[in-house]
């Protein structure tokens, strides 16, 4: 016990001394100067990376919810394969290919990268939704019956909140994960950090490489972060041991 | 209180039925143990009561009113439901699994708490102390005393208990079945009671259903059924020790009613005392294991009454297979 909290300690240590000398180096070199330089650029990036990941991040979530509820129903479970088959395949695409379509059908710009994107994200979190409901056992749902439970009731006091620790992680793991792969949504000229990434390799110029992937990283940190802080006011506190457990 | 009549319940899937016209009446106060071996559609003759099953033929009235008749959630909610792997909710602390019937009732937030107090002392837990836990932090049995008072709490006349103590290890099950009897002196309530251990069943039995293949095969007082079984069936099923199982319904109270004691040998070594309302069963296995030389019987006041023997108990055995003692019922 008191080793593994040591080494854990230790490596912890180790990991923010090399990202702060990492930090460091990176100024000295003078490699985010394009944030300082092209303030306004800057922005207009952020703004069009975050603005594709929140609209087809947020679709997603709404959608997968949705079916996920409808698919664990007693008359709908029947349906539930050709949903999962679906989200299953949206996943298995590679993203580069889905983008690809998504512009062969849609044209350039904003709309086929939120398309794609939400193709991408649907998976993780519809998966999560059915296993959290599905998980859940036939007493509980029995015993709630049992006490005169309406089905909306069920669903909203019993069966969201139980299942609500894997939503939650499906959720973050699905907008971590587009936060990233929204880094190519550039290549249909939806713009976004991917653009200096990509300059950057290019031209084979840390200044453009680092001021584009370094804000790409902290921001997907971030969010991490922010879903970790949501957990704690969506899941019940009896369900929340498994995640102080994880981090 | 509850009435089944010619109730029948068939699946598509199955050619025999679960439940084959059963019916019985169950009066108001008592306690009915559904018994049999396991598939013999006891649980789901309970699950029809409160609409959990629906109900192929026949007609179940609980107060007078045909349940069909009745909305399905109203009625859910007018009925206790206690099962086997008691069902608390994990996302909800104590108190909220306590009031959650008072709650979907629309209560206002004191009389819950009220009824939450009240309940809690009604199981003997420390209402300030578990009110903001949660269910994962109790122990099995606390889990399923939290249970009953959950079934309770809306104050419901009837309640069904699908083997409410089966998960229990012996020495929480034999406790929670004592405290279950002293709650329902209590508190009157008609209870449906599904259960496989005869002894249970005899314990906490009003009347006792056995059930066989979705048959009712006897439905009598335990004592009856212990010692008069009506068929080749129930007389296996309740085993070769049936007649030792009745005398767990009667006591040395009983007993000296019939029979004159034996006088105290004051130098015998090893006697021991036991009270008037030792049950019988208890008594005769004490004589048997040989605890003690003999067993000396105190009234109220610790006055030794007199020395009480095997031959005695078994000449009292005899009686009650005859059918003529008196039952005055064991006090727990």
């Amino acid at each position: 016990m008191n080793i593994s909290r040591w080494v854990t300690t230790i490596i912890r240590f180790l990991f923010i001394a090399l990202v702060i000398v990492f930090f460091v180096w990176a100024f000295r070199n003078g490699y985010f100067g394009k944030i300082f330089n092209q303030p306004d650029k800057f922005l207009l990036l952020l703004k069009q990376h975050l603005k594709i990941v929140g609209l087809s991040s947020f679709i997603a979530i709404v959608m997968a919810l949705l079916v996920g509820i409808l698919v664990t129903r007693k008359t709908f479970r029947r349906i539930q394969w050709p949903f999962m088959f679906l989200a299953n395949l949206g996943q298995t695409l590679p993203s580069l290919a889905v983008l690809a379509l998504a512009m062969g059908y849609l044209g350039l710009g904003f709309k086929p990268a939120v398309f794609a994107l939400f193709i991408y994200s649907v998976l993780p979190i519809l998966r999560n939704t059915v296993a959290g409901i599905d998980s859940i056992s036939n007493d509980l749902i029995d015993s709630a019956k049992g006490m005169g439970m309406k089905p909306h009731q069920i669903l909203f006091r019993i069966e969201l909140p139980n299942a609500a620790y894997s939503i939650m992680a499906g959720i973050r793991t699905s907008v971590v994960i587009n936060i990233g792969t929204a880094a190519l949504a550039f290549l249909i000229g939806a713009g976004g950090l991917g653009n200096w990434i990509n300059t950057g390799i290019s031209l084979v110029d840390n200044s453009y490489l680092l001021s584009g992937a370094v804000p790409l990283t902290l921001l997907a940190l971030a969010v991490d972060f922010l879903f970790r802080l949501a957990e704690r006011i969506v899941v019940p506190k009896s369900l929340r041991k498994s995640i102080t457990d994880a981090s | 209180m509850i009435e089944f009549e010619n109730v029948t319940k068939a699946y598509n899937s199955s050619r025999t039925k679960a439940v084959n016209n059963v019916s019985f009446h169950v009066p108001e106060g008592n306690t009915v143990v559904l018994l049999g071996p396991s598939g013999c559609g006891k649980t789901t003759l309970l699950r029809m009561v409160n609409c959990l099953v629906p109900i192929t033929e026949g007609t179940i009235r609980v107060n007078g009113k045909d349940i069909t008749s009745m909305d399905p959630i109203e009625l859910r909610r007018s009925i206790g439901y206690v099962i086997q792997s008691n069902g608390l909710f994990p996302n909800m602390t104590i108190k909220e699994n306590i009031v959650i019937v008072p709650d979907l009732l629309g209560w206002s937030k004191k009389k819950k708490h009220d009824r939450y107090l009240e309940m809690m002392e009604l199981i003997g837990l420390d209402a300030k102390h578990y009110q903001k836990r949660y269910p994962s932090e109790l122990s099995g049995g606390q889990q399923q005393r939290i249970g009953i008072a959950r079934a309770l709490a809306a104050d419901p006349p009837v309640m069904l208990m699908d083997e409410p103590f089966g998960a229990l290890d012996p020495i929480n099950r034999t406790h929670l079945q004592e405290e279950l009897l002293s709650i329902l002196r209590k508190v009157k309530k008609t209870i449906l009671f599904v259960s496989h251990d005869i002894d249970e069943a005899i314990k906490m039995g009003d009347k006792v259903a056995i059930f066989k293949e979705g048959e009712l095969m006897q439905y009598d007082h335990p004592s009856d059924i212990l010692t008069h079984p009506n068929s080749e069936f129930i007389a296996r099923f309740l085993g070769n020790d049936r007649a030792l199982k009745s005398l767990s319904l009667y006591s040395v109270r009983d007993l000296i009613e019939s029979f004159d004691l034996k006088p105290v040998d004051v130098n015998a070594e090893g006697s021991r005392q036991i009270s008037l309302n030792n049950n019988l069963r208890d008594t005769i296995s004490t004589l048997l294991n040989q605890e003690a030389s003999q067993l000396v019987v105190i009234d109220e006041f610790n006055k030794p009454l007199g020395a009480i023997t095997s031959d005695r108990i078994e000449a009292y055995l005899h009686e009650i297979i005859r059918g003529s003692a008196s039952l005055q019922g064991v006090e727990q």
